[in-house]
């Protein structure tokens, strides 16, 4: 096997071990936690048999090694077990509001990651001068901004004020693409302005940091212009940082998007997640908990990968 | 490959430089920031496809010139006054667009590391054509197949396919000339060389200097070609100028220089490393003793080492000599156990030494010291040179406050530079000073051997000779032995007594100086004897011409 592909290998294998870690680690947080299951379905007011009698069926009774493999395996298969508050199955009901939540980061992603990187080039373009202060000022200011605060605003001027586009976003099952679209302007701006500034920040710093190279000066050698240089001979040798940043700002897109989903009364897995917590529905957190382990280790993976795949080292061994 | 065209371009002046001025700032720490002149009134003509070789140490503005010919400063440096005249038309005034149309296009150039100056992330053909495309020179297909042919011209193995390569697939001579086939792919009036073959083994040298002179004489092309080797520019060159910071010294034809220099720095320059070493006579008992070692890096898969042994008289010199990757630095490493051998031994002072750096004892370490190729990352940049002598005398001796002090000052003494540099910090000194408080560092551990790794090769030839001068002074005095690793024949012969020539990760020849250095040679040995630049001109082709073996770099 080429040297390339067992690295590759070598990370998924280490992510799917690091995500089975992760897994004993939900389980066995949420064991810590206090409070009785059958307790909170059954109310302060159920009696010792009632109690007893739940705590069998729910299996509660066996020991925790063997609760952390029957929910494994449940997962495994696809059951990601019930709800305590509704007695849902949680799969189903999850499903359609990670879609959400995924549809939602991925138009942020779209928008921000090609904006992200654009200023950067541009920031190293004009280094030092107005355009580079202008630039970082803006992404540090819209960083600085809490979400929340960002969110009020758009919402107070863009919606109430102007009235271009809904407060609320609303979605649903058999939305046409355009309403969603306009339905998820707001919350996507405001994804978009939180996770602009770390991506083009890394951008600038990692594009500046190749720009130091002997190469760069062959370029300049070769009377190549300015944005040409940084694009074609500076931006090749800065992939590796630049994608890691972009990858952990795509995780937050998927797993911090709580609270602007809560502003926005927007139907994703966030709004869903703070639902039932506040409930402590224990089978709930874990499964969302896991989910966002995973969308974290899988966006690191994937880092991982682009950075192997580009060095050309890797990719050409002698 | 030459070009239809380069015997029909009009005779007469292509560049001019009329009363040079650059100047830079510097921010010395602690200062306020300065304005100094680095290039100060020079002026030069060169005529078309002719060869002028500018010559001078670090820091006398050979770069800095070369570069204004295509009005570049490097690293914030900047053309304050004067005239750069290339066609008649003066090129400081055209501004940055007037400046980009002829890099690439009228003036190419060659840099002195052509691996740190390709992209590693391009092909090699991309990189070659990239400026012939770019000033609409040729089209693509066109210029590949000019690039190939210069390729082949240059002596570069598989030249229909070695543009397919990533920078890394090639070795360090080939790349030099792939970077000579750039600055020729689109036909350029002038070629600025920046110290093309400094950082090459002198067998791989001799290649990369015959490519390349063949090629401007094939192309027409005109070159500047900058280096501090005056016997390596006596073999390119036209004319030689010898500069000195940043001023003019003398400039003359290259016979005149080197035969009959006028100036007394040319005169130093030209007689550079004619130190006198009178030979000694090993003694009875080795103070080092390498027996049968072999060693490998990487779990053994590949011996780097060989069976090498060798031995080193208390007192005495063995330089190890041979191309880069033939096993001289990493039998230092094998010595001071940085790589255990994986077999035979290494008998120290009548005691054998364990093989692991973390076994030895504190007088294992403190007896058998190193200075580097590199003395300026061998320091902390953030303790002063008293500090960095003073640590070996803490750690070693114990010593504290006075009692170090006045060992501190004795050493600086010895390495001839004076108290005054107590409190000064590495970045405050040159090359030479930094290299002479390494010395004195690896002396105040009172060692019996000291191991120097290519320790002159950075420095400039007059500077390397006073520290070739101080470390055998300091011999005399200390009786200290030396195990000196160097690829330069030059400073084998002004300081070794004994020698092993190293090819391959074996000791080829080995014995007292005056013996290795005497006929009859084995082939590697010849090789690597005649590819000494000398100081005369038309050497290059004698040499090439009476060589038995290829570099093992080719």
């Amino acid at each position: 096997m080429s040297p390339i592909l067992t690295l590759i290998a070598q990370r998924i294998a280490l992510g799917v071990l690091l995500l089975f870690a992760v897994s004993v680690l939900i389980f066995a947080g949420t064991q810590i936690l206090p409070g009785d299951v059958a307790q909170s379905i059954l109310g302060q007011s159920a009696t010792p048999e009632a109690l007893a009698n739940l705590r069998k069926e729910l299996g509660l009774n066996d020991p925790a090694i063997v609760r952390y493999f029957s929910w494994l395996g449940g997962v495994l298969t696809g059951d990601l077990g019930t709800a305590l508050t509704t007695r849902q199955p949680i799969a189903s009901t999850l499903m359609p509001r990670l879609w959400n939540t995924l549809f939602l980061a991925f138009w942020a992603a779209i928008v921000s990651v090609p904006l992200a990187v654009m200023l950067g080039l541009l920031a190293v373009r004009y280094r030092n001068g107005p355009i580079d202060k202008a630039i970082s000022g803006f992404a540090l200011a819209s960083t600085s901004l809490p979400e929340f605060f960002i969110g009020y605003l758009l919402i107070f001027f863009v919606a109430v004020k102007m009235q271009w586009f809904p407060s609320i976003s609303t979605v649903y099952g058999g939305m046409p693409l355009a309403d969603k679209l306009n339905a998820i302007v707001l919350p996507a701006t405001v994804l978009v302005l939180v996770v602009l500034a770390h991506m083009m920040r890394m951008t600038r710093a990692a594009i500046l940091n190749v720009m130091q190279s002997a190469y760069i000066e062959t370029a300049e050698l070769k009377g190549l212009s300015s944005f040409d240089i940084i694009r074609k001979h500076a931006f090749p040798n800065a992939i590796a940082p630049i994608v890691n940043v972009i990858m952990l700002n795509l995780a937050f897109l998927i797993v911090g998007v709580v609270v602007v989903e809560v502003i926005f009364v927007y139907p994703g897995m966030g709004q869903y997640l703070v639902d039932h917590v506040s409930k402590r529905d224990v089978p709930v957190v874990q499964a969302v908990g896991l989910i966002f382990a995973a969308v974290y280790i899988g966006l690191n993976i994937i880092a991982d990968i682009a950075a192997i795949l580009a060095n050309p080292r890797l990719r050409h061994p002698k | 490959m030459a070009k239809a065209s380069a015997s029909a371009k009009p005779s007469g002046k292509l560049l001019e430089i009329r009363d040079l001025k650059i100047e830079a700032t510097v921010y010395p720490p602690g200062e306020a920031p300065r304005d100094i002149v680095i290039v100060d009134g020079v002026s030069l003509t060169l005529e078309r496809g002719k060869v002028l070789g500018l010559i001078g140490e670090s820091g006398a503005g050979k770069s800095t010139i070369g570069l204004s010919a295509m009005g570049y400063g490097r690293g914030g440096v900047r053309i304050t006054g004067g005239e750069v005249l290339i066609n008649g038309r003066d090129i400081l005034k055209g501004g940055i667009g007037g400046l980009r149309k002829l890099r690439g296009k009228e003036v190419c150039y060659v840099a002195q590391s052509a691996a740190a100056a390709f992209n590693p992330a391009h092909k090699l053909m991309d990189q070659v054509v990239e400026a012939a495309m770019l000033h609409g020179v040729a089209n693509r297909a066109e210029a590949e197949r000019r690039a190939v042919a210069l390729f082949r011209k240059l002596s570069l193995p598989n030249p229909e396919v070695i543009g397919r390569r990533y920078p890394h697939q090639v070795s360090g001579g080939q790349l030099q000339r792939v970077m000579t086939a750039m600055a020729l792919c689109s036909e350029p009036d002038l070629i600025v060389f920046d110290e093309p073959t400094t950082a090459l083994d002198v067998t791989t040298q001799i290649d990369v200097l015959a490519a390349i002179k063949d090629a401007i004489r094939d192309t027409g092309v005109a070159a500047l070609y900058i280096t501090h080797d005056l016997a390596v520019v006596a073999q390119v060159s036209d004319e030689i100028m010898v500069l000195r910071h940043g001023k003019l010294v003398e400039w003359g034809g290259t016979q005149q220089i080197i035969r009959e220099p006028r100036q007394e720095y040319t005169n130093q320059l030209v007689s550079v490393h004619r130190i006198e070493h009178q030979e000694k006579m090993p003694g009875k008992e080795p103070l080092l003793s390498v027996a049968n070692v072999t060693a490998a890096y990487g779990g053994g898969m590949v011996d780097v080492l060989k069976n090498v042994s060798v031995d080193i008289h208390p007192g005495q010199t063995l330089a190890v000599v041979g191309e880069s990757g033939s096993g001289k630095s990493t039998l230092a490493r094998a010595i001071t156990g940085l790589l255990p051998p994986r077999e035979g031994s290494i008998t120290f002072d009548g005691r054998t030494l364990p093989a692991k750096l973390a076994n030895r004892s504190k007088d294992d370490l403190r007896e058998l010291q190193m200075i580097y190729q590199m003395a300026d990352v061998a320091m902390n940049p953030r303790q002063t040179v008293g500090t960095i002598i003073g640590r070996p005398l803490e750690f070693y001796f114990g010593m504290r406050g006075a009692e170090r002090d006045r060992r501190v000052a004795e050493l600086l003494e010895e390495i001839e530079m004076g108290k005054g540099f107590l409190d000064r910090y590495p970045a405050e000194l040159s090359g030479g000073q930094k290299q002479r408080v390494c010395i004195a560092r690896a002396l105040a551990a009172k060692p019996k051997l000291i191991i120097c790794d290519e320790v002159t090769s950075a420095l400039d030839p007059l500077v390397a000779n006073g520290i070739l001068k101080l470390l055998l002074n300091l011999q005399a005095v200390e009786n200290v032995a030396y195990l000196f690793i160097t690829h330069d024949i030059a400073t084998v012969r002004a300081i070794a007594d004994s020698i092993a020539v190293m090819y391959r990760g074996a000791v080829v020849r080995y014995g007292p100086k005056s013996q290795v250095l005497t006929p009859p040679f084995d082939d590697y040995t010849d090789l690597l004897l005649s590819s000494v630049p000398e100081m005369e001109v038309g050497w290059l082709e004698k040499a090439i011409a009476g060589r038995r073996m290829e570099a093992a770099g080719n």
